[in-house]
C-alpha cells in the first residue's frame, strides 16, 4: 500500500509518499508559481518517480495547505493545521505545541498527545514576522534565503529593528547599511524581530513544550538560533521540516486507506462509486 | 533692521520636506513669494538627498547659497538636514501649507510613500486634531508601488490606467506583501491590469478615509503628499468620500511650502527681536 500527500504552500508545492509501514519513501518540492494545479501535479510526479512508481500505486491521496482544493487527484482536503500537527507529532511525538513558518503566513498551533488540535493562532492580516519578511531582507542585502540564517550568525553587535511592516524594515535596512552597519548585524536584528513576533503568536497558544517548528523558515539556522535564544528552549527541527505537511497530509491518507478507503482515481478506473470526499 | 555689507541683497527662507521617497525643497522671498521649487528621491541617505536638493535649488534659482538666510526642515528626515536653522514636524507644515493653497481648507489628507495621515486644521493653521498610519505601509503610495512593481507598470501610469476600469477587483488584503500575492492571482485568472489596479486604488483610498473620519471630515478636504499626482487615486477618495477634494499641482510640495512660509515667519520674528543674532 502507498500514499501521498501534498501540500500546496503559498511558495512552495511538497509532496510526500508513505508506504505501508508509514515510512517516508520519497519527498518532493516544486515552486507553486502561479499555476496551482500544474504545481501539484508536478510534486506529484516528481515524488512518484523518486520512489519509482506510478500513480495508479497509490491507494489515498490527502491534499493541504492554501491550494489544497485545487489538488485535481487529492482524495480528500485536509487542513494545514491539522496535517503539521500530524506531521509534527509522528516525528516528534512529544510535540506539544507546532510553529509552521511558511513563505507567507506563520502558525502557531498546541496541539495534546494524539495530535488534535486545541488552538491555533496565525497571522492573516500583514506579512510581519513571516517567511516573506526573510525573503524581503534578503533580498534587499542580496543575499539567497540559504545564505541568510548564516549569515546572521557571524553578526557581532545585532541591530535593533525597531519597524514591525515588512515594506518599511526594508527601507530600515537600506538605511542602516547606507550608515555603514555590517550586514550580518543588520540580518542579526531582522531574525531577532521577527522571533519576537512569532513568540507573541506562540503565547497566544499557550506555550507547552516540546515545540516543534515546522515550514519552509525552519530549515533557517538563523531563525531557529533566533527563537531558542529568546525562548530560552530548545526547538525539535527535522530535517524534512519543510514537508512535514505534506507528510501529516500522507499519514491522514494513511489513516483512510487503513480503514479501506480507495481512491477515486482508482475507483473510477474500475468503473466504480467514489469512496469518500469533504474537509476532515 | 542693520544691514551688513549689501543692503540690496535680496534674502530668501526655504523648506526642505525630506520624505520616505522624496526630498522637496522650496523657496521663498523676503515677501512670502515663491521663487522656485526642486525635487529629488531621498534613497538611503537623507543627509546627502537634503545636500543635493539644496544645492540643486540655488542652481536652479541662480543664487548664491548664503542668500538664504534662514532653513526650515520637515519631514521624516527633517533631524538629518545639517544646514537647517530649525526642524518642524511635518504635520505643522502641511496645515500651514495646506492652507496657503487653499485657504477655506479645514482638513487635510497626507498621503505619501510610506505614512498616511489626516488632520483637522482651524483657520489658523493649528493642527485640532489628527490621526495617522505609520505602522504599515497599507493605504500608502508604497501600496501602490509593490502593486506597479508586480504588474511591471510604471508608478506614473497607475493612476491613468485605473481610471479605465469597467469591473474593479477587490483586493482585500491590507498588507502591501500580501496583497501582491492577490494581484498576481488575479493576473492568472485573466483579469484585465485596470481593473486590478482600481482595486488597489480602491483598497488605499478606503484606508486613508478611514482616517479621515477619525479626525471628523470637515469641508473643505485638502490633498497633499507625493501620491496627489495620481488622478486615479484622487477619483478612488472623491468617489468613496462622496465629494470633491483640493488637489493642484501644487499639493505635493506642501510639505515645503509649509515649512518655508513657517522659516520665514520664524527668520522675521528674529530679525525683529534682536537684529544681531543673523550669522
Amino acid at each position: 500500500m502507498l500514499v501521498a500527500g501534498v501540500d500546496v504552500g503559498s511558495t512552495m508545492t511538497k509532496a510526500a509518499l508513505l508506504d505501508e509501514n508509514k515510512q517516508v519513501r520519497a519527498l518532493a518540492m516544486v515552486d507553486t508559481g502561479a499555476n496551482v494545479v500544474r504545481a501539484a501535479e508536478r510534486a506529484f510526479r516528481e515524488v512518484l518517480a523518486t520512489a519509482g512508481f506510478e500513480d495508479w500505486d497509490v491507494t489515498f491521496t490527502v491534499g493541504t495547505g492554501y491550494g489544497r482544493y485545487r489538488v485535481p487527484f487529492g482524495d480528500l482536503q485536509v487542513t494545514e493545521i491539522s496535517c503539521h500537527a500530524k506531521g509534527a507529532c509522528f516525528l516528534f511525538p512529544g510535540t506539544h505545541t507546532v510553529l509552521d513558518m511558511g513563505g507567507q503566513d506563520t502558525k502557531a498551533i498546541r496541539i495534546n498527545e494524539t495530535a488534535e488540535v486545541k488552538d491555533f493562532a496565525m497571522n492573516d492580516k500583514c506579512a510581519a514576522g513571516t517567511g516573506r519578511f526573510l525573503t524581503a531582507a534578503a533580498q534587499v542585502l542580496g543575499l539567497t534565503l540559504e545564505e541568510l540564517g548564516t549569515v546572521a550568525g557571524e553578526a557581532k553587535k545585532p541591530l535593533k529593528i525597531t519597524n514591525v511592516c515588512t515594506v518599511f524594515v526594508e527601507q530600515e535596512i537600506m538605511m542602516h547599511l547606507a550608515r555603514g552597519c555590517a550586514v550580518e548585524d543588520v540580518l542579526a536584528g531582522v531574525h531577532s524581530a521577527i522571533a519576537g513576533r512569532t513568540i507573541a503568536l506562540l503565547r497566544r497558544v499557550g506555550l507547552e513544550e516540546e515545540i516543534t517548528f515546522t515550514g519552509g523558515v525552519a530549515r533557517n539556522p538563523g531563525m531557529v538560533r533566533a527563537l531558542e535564544e529568546r525562548l530560552k528552549l530548545k526547538l525539535n527541527v527535522a530535517p524534512e521540516s519543510q514537508h512535514i505537511g505534506a507528510i501529516g497530509a500522507a499519514l491522514f491518507a494513511w489513516e483512510r486507506a487503513a480503514h479501506g478507503e480507495v481512491s477515486k482515481r482508482r475507483n473510477n478506473s474500475e468503473g466504480r462509486e467514489l469512496a469518500s470526499g469533504g474537509e476532515a | 533692521m542693520s544691514f551688513i555689507a549689501e543692503p540690496r541683497t535680496v534674502r530668501y527662507v526655504a523648506g526642505v520636506d525630506v520624505g520616505t521617497r522624496t526630498t522637496r525643497a522650496l523657496l521663498l522671498n523676503e515677501e512670502g513669494e515663491e521663487c522656485g521649487r526642486i525635487s529629488r528621491e531621498t534613497g538611503a541617505r537623507p543627509e546627502i538627498a537634503a545636500e543635493q536638493t539644496l544645492q540643486e535649488l540655488c542652481i536652479h534659482c541662480g543664487l548664491p547659497r548664503e542668500h538664504i538666510v534662514y532653513i526650515a526642515s520637515t519631514g521624516y528626515g527633517r533631524y538629518r538636514v545639517p544646514f537647517r536653522q530649525i526642524q518642524i514636524t511635518e504635520m505643522t507644515c502641511h496645515a500651514v501649507g495646506a492652507l496657503r493653497l487653499f485657504p477655506e481648507t479645514r482638513t487635510v489628507l497626507d498621503v505619501g510613500a510610506m505614512n498616511s495621515r489626516a488632520l483637522r486644521v482651524a483657520d489658523t493653521g493649528r493642527v485640532i486634531a489628527f490621526r495617522m498610519n505609520d505602522r504599515c505601509a497599507s493605504g500608502a503610495g508604497r501600496f501602490l508601488e509593490r502593486v506597479a512593481t508586480s504588474l511591471e507598470i510604471q508608478l506614473d501610469q497607475v493612476g491613468e490606467l485605473s481610471l479605465r476600469s469597467q469591473d474593479p477587483q477587490p483586493i482585500s488584503s491590507i498588507c502591501a506583501v500580501l496583497a501582491e500575492s492577490e494581484v498576481i492571482n488575479h493576473v492568472t485568472a485573466g483579469k484585465p491590469v485596470e481593473d486590478i489596479l482600481r482595486g488597489a486604488h480602491n483598497s488605499i483610498a478606503e484606508r486613508v478615509i478611514a482616517l479621515v473620519r477619525q479626525v471628523g471630515a470637515l469641508p473643505e478636504i485638502t490633498l497633499t503628499g507625493g501620491v496627489t499626482r495620481n488622478q486615479g487615486l484622487v477619483a478612488a477618495i472623491e468617489e468613496r468620500l462622496g465629494c470633491r477634494v483640493n488637489v493642484s499641482p501644487d499639493s505635493e510640495y506642501a510639505g515645503a511650502l509649509g515649512a518655508a512660509i513657517l522659516a520665514r515667519q520664524r527668520w522675521q520674528r528674529l530679525e525683529n527681536s534682536t537684529p544681531a543674532s543673523r550669522n
